[in-house]
């Protein structure tokens, strides 16, 4: 099973290639630049051939897991099924320059406006930006609205952003990015917003409070609107992060909750694929009053139905991106959208709602859920106190689902439940897929009391075993030295 | 009506059933009746694959493009060779999340490996992130490199940067309370050194850019060195496409390297997603934000490869972390990637000289048209330049009637060109034509 792969570097030969340019019909000109401008050595990159390039990359890809492999119940990121058409379609606008004069790229314009209209009806708001690039980005833009909101009423003592100790690492750490000084509040037993905690944290310096809901847990926060008066009554902003917006389309409505501005990750909940990491795209949304504050340019339509960049907003926060966004992706996210309409994206919340409520159920008796009620489109469960007596812990229970096939879910997160596992089956798996994947936690449960070794030295199915993350750290060895 | 979802109605009621449940409707119980949507969402009608088609082509119809394309600005257009959009759309990368996991995604990671590996070769630096979102970001992650590095809130920026580049500094600039101060080009398009001297006093670096926007190719060893002779630092922001015929950054002492990596292997796509590298000097590599991967090893001795020097990162330090990005551009990234594997020496080489002969060709054929000049005629530039000429919105309009996307006309009233090696010679004759005889009148 083991072995190493040899780096692409590490497959050179000189002379080879795997791309030639065609001749240039252009006389040289390279002694227009001085010799001092100039590169004085080539550039020391592979020479490959074409056949053992794309033979390194394919078999690269086999060493990697994706939705498309199986699995993949990652909690907080919505793994959902990734459909091929919407590939197939975003790339029909590969070749528009984002500078070319609005009267050649009104298909754009108009897609993007049509789908900043459907992201308003469907979370509440009054307008979007497409903008962000991915969702951690999606809460820094969010902020700097509600930093801009503050000081355009010249109240600027506004300075702290309240954050629940569950939420996600980004929202404190894009609060602090927007300028903010971060006031974390305990949870109450149930995993949602102690009530008693946010009335004791609000006051003249709140600038807002930043929720997920459904919170880290999988949980519904019942107390929204209470909270949202209370934040309210103090005079700031509350901020929903829409990281777990898979579980509440058509249903309920971030705007109507009373948040004021929210971002979304259309790499979560609207399909588009992750890339292993990105490209994602985080839109933001926001309530009329803090529309001027939007980022540039905004698109608009005039007297004659064209639309056209409008980069004259005198109170915007300015831009936080080169160009409009992520637009490739936002294509993907569009298809999607229009592919379900209003009904096919309530059946998916509803089936990713009822899968996740499905698995938990199963797991019940097997592994611990310390809140345990109806989940909303994931659950948190835990190991058994007799599973860490045999000194398993949650990172060997991942380690040991990857030799049965499946990608772990979210592990160690949110981080208000000792040892969580953070499961998001996602509504596009079937009951089998499930089914099996329950059987498998319980074999893993087994195995624990039989064999704990063979847990603890789990994966031996993958290329490679565990690594040594701390040397990794310590001796950092960040490119490739030969 | 399709949501991907693969339980039958019959399969959905019986797993509801397993639960104790009668319908849908009692799975969100905790959500408090008055707050519920009491009606459908007003979209659009569900679509089937073959209607989704037709629809995208209804707005590929309402654009306009197939003409020539002699714009740049920030994004440009590279012949992008076959195999790279073919290999990322191997699944087992484009539908995998970050890689977490490393033992499943060891593909990724190495993939990764590599990317930081040609970022560091193509800029001469020790050590690169996995990406940020494009070059405009990139150059606001370096400005809170440059203050948690020096512990200074001042930043000097060239006025060569890209417009939207300094836009999005300055957006990001004001959260941080950050001391701007733009350094003005002299009457020869390139950075003011001696404004550098005179404003570095308290200043953390500068952060310039070569190209610059306006084409002209910086003295960057003189800008380091003035950055330099005050304990600054320098951040380059370059176009990865010109390193392999220009002196790259560590050649001329830049500490940060940035850019944006679109002409490498990515399509225009209407301004995204593109890809922000950023490479650094080992002294400065603990203050890279995002995702790193590293290479260590199993208890087998195995190479692996992993995410590493995670305690700079949000999901460890939360409020603390050197930046909030999680998420960034991976694809993007190893396609960049590919593309240098796939060029090799020889292909950046030539792909820069081809970009560098087609530019001074069109610059020479447009100098030609009676009352034409080069802004800048003794700045050497690489593919773009900035021409003068008595009417840029009409010349504009003119070439937008022949479908030519032409330079971009300047706020100024000059036009900032673009050639690449996708553009050929009897095109340039052709808008001249139609510059010269102003359309319609051959």
């Amino acid at each position: 099973m083991r072995s190493e792969y040899k780096l692409i570097f590490e497959r050179s030969h000189e002379g080879r290639r795997a791309y030639d340019l065609p001749e240039c019909d252009a006389p040289d000109a390279m002694d227009q630049i001085p010799e001092e401008l100039k590169a004085n050595s080539e550039l020391a990159l592979p020479e490959i051939a074409e056949v053992d390039l794309v033979r390194h990359y394919t078999n690269l890809s086999r060493r990697n897991f994706g939705v498309d492999n199986g699995f993949y119940p990652l909690g907080s990121c919505t793994m959902k099924y990734n459909p091929k058409i919407n590939e197939e379609l975003a790339v029909a606008f590969d070749d528009m320059h984002p500078l070319l004069d609005a009267s050649m790229s009104q298909g754009c314009l108009a897609l993007m406006k049509d789908m900043e209209d459907m992201l308003c009806e469907i979370c509440g708001m009054d307008a979007f930006t497409l903008q962000p690039a991915a969702g951690a980005h999606g809460e820094l833009t969010g902020l700097m609205h509600i930093r801009a909101y503050h000081e355009h009423r010249g109240d600027f003592e506004r300075k702290v952003m309240i954050v629940p100790d569950a939420a996600h690492g980004t929202n404190p750490a894009s609060a602090a990015m927007a300028g903010f000084k971060v006031k974390e509040i305990k949870s109450a037993p149930d995993g949602g917003v102690d009530l008693d905690a946010l009335r004791a944290a609000v006051g003249p310096d709140t600038a807002g409070l930043m929720l997920t809901n459904p919170s880290t847990l999988g949980l519904f926060e019942r107390n929204i609107k209470e909270i949202a008066k209370i934040v309210h009554e103090a005079g700031g902003l509350l901020y929903y992060d829409g990281a777990n917006l898979n579980a509440i389309m058509g249903i309920v409505r971030p705007g109507d909750m009373g948040f004021d501005v929210m971002h979304i990750n259309l790499h979560k909940t609207f399909s588009t694929p992750h890339g292993g990491g990105g490209p994602g795209s985080g839109p933001v949304g926001v309530k009329k009053h803090l529309i001027p504050f939007m980022p540039v340019p905004r698109i608009e339509e005039d007297e004659n139905e064209m639309y056209y960049l409008d980069y004259n907003k005198p109170e915007s926060i300015g831009k936080i991106k080169s160009f409009y966004g992520n637009f490739g992706v936002i294509v993907k996210a569009f298809c999607y959208i229009r592919s379900l309409g209003g009904e096919g994206l309530k059946e998916a919340s509803e089936n990713a709602v009822l899968n996740a409520n499905y698995v938990m159920n199963k797991l019940r008796g097997v592994y611990d859920i310390p809140h345990d009620r109806i989940c909303m489109h994931e659950c948190v469960v835990t190991p058994t106190e007799e599973m860490m007596k045999n000194e398993v812990h949650t990172s060997d229970i991942a380690k040991a689902l990857i030799d049965r096939g499946y990608h772990p879910p979210t592990i160690y997160f949110p981080l208000i439940v000792h040892e969580a596992m953070m499961i998001e089956p996602t509504e596009s798996e079937a009951r089998e897929t499930l089914d099996e994947f329950v059987e498998a936690m319980k074999g893993i449960a087994e195995q624990v009391k039989t064999d704990p070794a063979a847990i603890h030295a789990a994966p031996v199915t993958t290329p490679v075993g565990r690594p040594d993350e701390v040397t990794a750290a310590r001796k950092p060895i960040v490119k490739y030295e030969g | 009506m399709k949501s991907y979802v693969p339980n039958t109605e019959k399969e959905r009621l019986e797993m509801l059933a397993e639960i104790g449940m009668q319908s849908m409707d009692d799975l969100f119980v905790d959500i408090p009746e008055d707050l519920k949507l009491s009606r459908p969402l007003d979209l659009p009608k569900a679509l089937t694959e073959t209607e989704l088609r037709e629809l995208i082509s209804c707005y590929t119809i309402m654009n306009e493009e197939g003409g020539p394309v002699l714009r740049g600005a920030g994004a440009y257009r590279h012949y992008i060779p076959s195999v790279i959009p073919q290999l990322a759309m191997r699944s087992e990368f484009y539908t995998a999340y970050t890689p977490y996991q490393a033992e499943m995604s060891q593909g990724m990671l190495q993939s990764l490996f590599e990317y930081q590996t040609m970022i560091c070769r193509l800029t001469g630096l020790d050590a690169a992130n996995a990406s940020v979102y494009d070059g405009a970001t990139a150059a606001a992650e370096s400005m809170l490199m440059l203050r948690d590095n020096k512990r200074k809130k001042k930043i000097l920026y060239s006025a060569g940067l890209n417009p939207d580049v300094i836009t999005v500094m300055k957006t990001y600039a004001h959260c941080a309370e950050l001391e701007l101060v733009e350094i003005p080009l002299t009457d020869k398009g390139v950075t003011d050194v001696s404004a550098i001297a005179e404003n570095m006093d308290g200043a953390a670096g500068v952060i310039a850019a070569s190209p610059n926007y306006f084409g002209c190719i910086e003295p960057m060893a003189a800008i380091a060195e003035a950055a330099h002779a005050k304990n600054g630092l320098l951040v380059a922001y370059v176009n990865p496409i010109t390193l392999g015929v220009l002196a790259r950054p560590a050649d001329y002492g830049a500490d940060i390297a940035i850019g944006d990596g679109q002409p490498l292997g990515l399509p225009l796509a209407f301004g995204g997603p593109y890809v922000g590298f950023m490479a650094a000097t080992k002294k400065l590599m603990r203050n890279l934000p995002g995702r790193i991967a590293g290479e260590t090893r199993d208890a087998e001795g195995n190479r692996v490869f992993v995410l590493t020097l995670q305690a700079r990162e949000q999901h460890i330090r939360r409020e603390m972390a050197s930046s909030n990005i999680c998420s960034n551009q991976m694809l993007c990234a190893i396609m960049a990637s590919m593309y240098c594997a796939v060029m090799g020496p020889k292909g950046m080489k030539e792909v820069g000289e081809q970009n560098v002969n087609k530019a001074h060709l069109l610059a020479k054929k447009l100098t030609a048209i009676d009352g034409v000049k080069l802004r800048w005629p003794d700045t050497p530039f690489f593919n773009e330049f900035v021409i003068d000429l008595p009417d840029a919105e009409k010349v504009d309009k003119l070439l937008a009637d022949y479908s030519i996307t032409g330079g971009l006309v300047l706020p100024d009233g000059g036009m900032l060109w673009c050639a690449t090696e996708m553009n050929r010679a009897d095109e340039f004759d052709f808008i001249c034509d139609v510059i010269e005889n102003k359309g319609g009148e051959e």
